[in-house]
Formats: structure tokens, C-alpha cells, sequence
């Protein structure tokens, strides 16, 4: 990117140059003070070193590679930020637990509201049975219920479209994996594991519900497995 | 306090020109909701109740039996209660036939949208048994 001076097309009209006259009569007043050298000899030598040093830069050249080399550490940057969110735990793990999680839930209060349906169908066949006053109050109370029903559509509703969102930032992430994906995974790579305090050991038992998935164990293998160390 | 004596009802409602014995087909893809549904028609003396789970499932249903009512969510796959209604008032032998939106949908252009389809009447989740009440007597008269 940096033009070396033996690449440079043409040589530039150095006794235009402002910044070359400025310096020869910077030499020249030098000169005039007893120096033995001629000022074009010394602002040639100068002129050399520099561009040994720098290439044909100019200054707004300068300025530009300074910006992109800023935003080159920049860049580094924010892929290490990326590496440190874990996008491809995200991607991974985190978003298809959240999605399960949520479904479990749709499910759960779906079996949950059907068996108080059942209930309470049961209770308003019984009322048929009774006389006038105690039905109309046991039917107005199942009415109620049947009204309060209404929730689990309405939940369901609504945990689809979060899980809908949650559907979109796993698409999203999926596009950040492909544009970074293999120097994000170098970055993590790098990393040490980190030890696992007690403490931390402890609060990782704390998973909540299992899902059904989860090969979670039943009351009976918990009661077996509690007597095997008796 | 208004008796709930089923008799009473069905003749008050055949007083009134409402046959209790037509047939509703209710259309929702949450099982829990069709039953819901189910039971508070049950509860108005509407005993004769069919269910469908999307809007195709329903028109084909609708074509394939006489209905005098159609209650529908909105929010189904792959057919939805929009499109059914759509479906049913382009079908020349179903477009006279009362059509309520039971949905969630809330929003103003929902409404509109669904009463320039030809809706007869909407009902926004949740509800209560009052309001079903209400709507229906709106639609096909006093029962």
C-alpha cells in the first residue's frame, strides 16, 4: 500500500516543492552563517532520508493510514468482544434451551388447563343433578372458570411470537458466526479454562424444570437411587 | 333471575326463530380454546357443536355439511381466519353464512380488514361468556 520510492511513476518537481523551499531557505540562512555545504546537497540528503523513511507519503496519505490502522485495532477489537459474548454458544446452547424452555411452557399449560377443563366438566354434569339455585351458583362458578380459561391461548399466543423472536436472533448470530466464525473460535480456543469455584459448582445444579428432552429421572428412580446409599 | 331450565330456553328461543339444534362448527388451532367454546355454547343451550383446527380443515367441512354458524380464531396455519372467511363469502352456497372472529387480534386495521371480508361480527380474546352471549344474539337474533 505504502509506494517505496523506487515504485513511485515520476519524480516530483522538487524545487516547486513548498515544503523544499522552505527548507532550503531554512539551509541557506545556515549557509550564510558559515556552513560549507550547498543547501540543495543538504536539502537533497534530507529529502532522501525521508524517503527512505516514509515513501512518497503525503501528508493527507499519512493521515488516511493512521485512520485505517485505527480501525484496523478497531475491528480486533470488537472481534474479541464478539469471541467474549460466545456467539456460537448462543447459537448453540442458549437460544434452543430459551425455545425449548418456552415450548415446555405452551405444553405444560396446555395439559394443565385441559385437565381443569375436565374437572370442571365433571363438576357441571354433577350440577344437572341438583335443584335450580344450587346449579344456576355451581354453573356461574364453572363459567368463570371456563372464562379464565381463556389464558392459555392468550399465553400461547405470545410465547409463540417471543419464541418466533428468538428464532430471529438465531438467524442473526448465525450471519455474525459466518462473517467471524472461524476467528471467533481462535480467539476462545486461546482462552484457559476457567476454574470451576464451588461455589459456581454448586449453582450449576440449579437448572429449574427439566424439559422434556432432558432425560430427567422419576420419583421412582430418585427413591431407588436415595435407597442405594443405605 | 332468568331461569336456565333447558326447555325454557328452547322455547324461547324457537319463539324467537332460533334453531338451538343448528350447527356451529367452531374453528381454532388451541384445542383448549374449541373446548372452551364448546362449553360455553353448551352452557347457551347450543348443543349441536362441530370443531375444526385450521381454516382449510374448516372449509372443507363447511362444504361438505350445512352450518348455521361459524365461530373462528383468526391466527391459524395453514389456513387463516381471514382467508376462510374470504373463502366462504366467494363460495356462492356459503357467502350468506354468520361468520364471528373469536381472536386475539386487537388492532383497529384487524377489525377492518375482517369486516370488509364480510365478518358478521368479532370478538377479541379474552372473553367472557357475557359477551359470547351478546354477539351471538347480534347475529342470528334473541335466544
Amino acid at each position: 500500500m505504502v509506494a517505496s520510492k523506487a515504485e513511485s511513476k515520476e519524480p516530483r518537481d522538487s524545487r516547486s516543492d513548498p515544503l523544499r523551499v522552505e527548507l532550503e531557505r531554512r539551509l541557506q540562512s545556515l549557509a550564510d552563517s558559515g556552513a560549507r555545504a550547498q543547501p540543495a546537497d543538504i536539502a537533497a540528503a534530507v529529502e532522501s532520508v525521508m524517503a527512505t523513511i516514509e515513501g512518497d507519503l503525503s501528508a493527507v496519505n499519512l493521515k488516511l493510514y493512521a485512520e485505517i490502522e485505527a480501525l484496523s485495532r478497531y475491528i480486533e477489537s470488537a472481534k474479541a468482544e464478539i469471541a467474549d459474548v460466545r456467539p456460537d454458544d448462543i447459537r448453540d446452547e442458549h437460544l434452543p434451551m430459551a425455545t425449548d424452555e418456552l415450548e415446555a411452557v405452551v405444553g405444560a399449560t396446555e395439559h394443565a388447563t385441559n385437565q381443569i377443563l375436565e374437572a370442571v366438566e365433571s363438576i357441571e354434569e354433577v350440577a344437572s343433578e341438583l335443584d335450580e339455585a344450587k346449579a344456576q351458583k355451581i354453573t356461574d362458578a364453572v363459567t368463570v372458570v371456563y372464562e379464565s380459561c381463556n389464558f392459555q391461548d392468550i399465553t400461547g399466543q405470545r410465547i409463540t411470537k417471543v419464541v418466533k423472536a428468538l428464532q430471529q436472533i438465531e438467524n442473526k448470530v448465525e450471519a455474525l458466526l459466518a462473517a467471524f466464525g472461524q476467528e471467533v473460535a481462535r480467539e476462545r480456543s486461546q482462552r484457559k479454562k476457567v476454574e470451576v469455584s464451588p461455589e459456581d459448582a454448586d449453582k450449576a445444579l440449579m437448572n429449574g424444570p427439566a424439559a422434556p428432552a432432558d432425560e430427567a429421572i422419576s420419583q421412582d428412580d430418585i427413591d431407588a437411587l436415595l435407597a442405594s446409599f443405605d | 333471575m332468568e331461569t336456565t331450565d333447558p326447555p325454557y330456553k328452547e322455547f324461547k328461543a324457537i319463539m324467537a326463530g332460533v334453531d338451538m339444534n343448528m350447527p356451529i362448527l367452531v374453528v381454532d388451532d388451541y384445542k383448549t380454546m374449541l373446548r372452551i367454546i364448546r362449553n360455553l355454547l353448551k352452557q347457551l343451550g347450543f348443543n349441536n357443536v362441530d370443531e375444526a383446527t385450521d381454516g382449510s380443515v374448516a372449509l372443507q367441512k363447511l362444504r361438505d355439511k350445512k352450518y348455521g354458524l361459524v365461530i373462528s380464531d383468526w391466527n391459524m396455519e395453514p389456513m387463516s381466519g381471514l382467508e376462510l372467511l374470504k373463502e366462504v363469502r366467494a363460495d356462492q352456497r356459503l357467502r350468506e353464512l354468520p361468520f364471528i372472529m373469536v381472536t386475539a387480534e386487537s388492532k383497529s386495521e384487524n377489525v377492518v380488514a375482517a369486516k370488509s371480508a364480510g365478518v358478521s361480527n368479532y370478538i377479541i380474546k379474552p372473553f367472557n361468556a357475557a359477551t359470547l352471549k351478546t354477539k351471538l344474539t347480534a347475529v342470528v337474533g334473541q335466544f
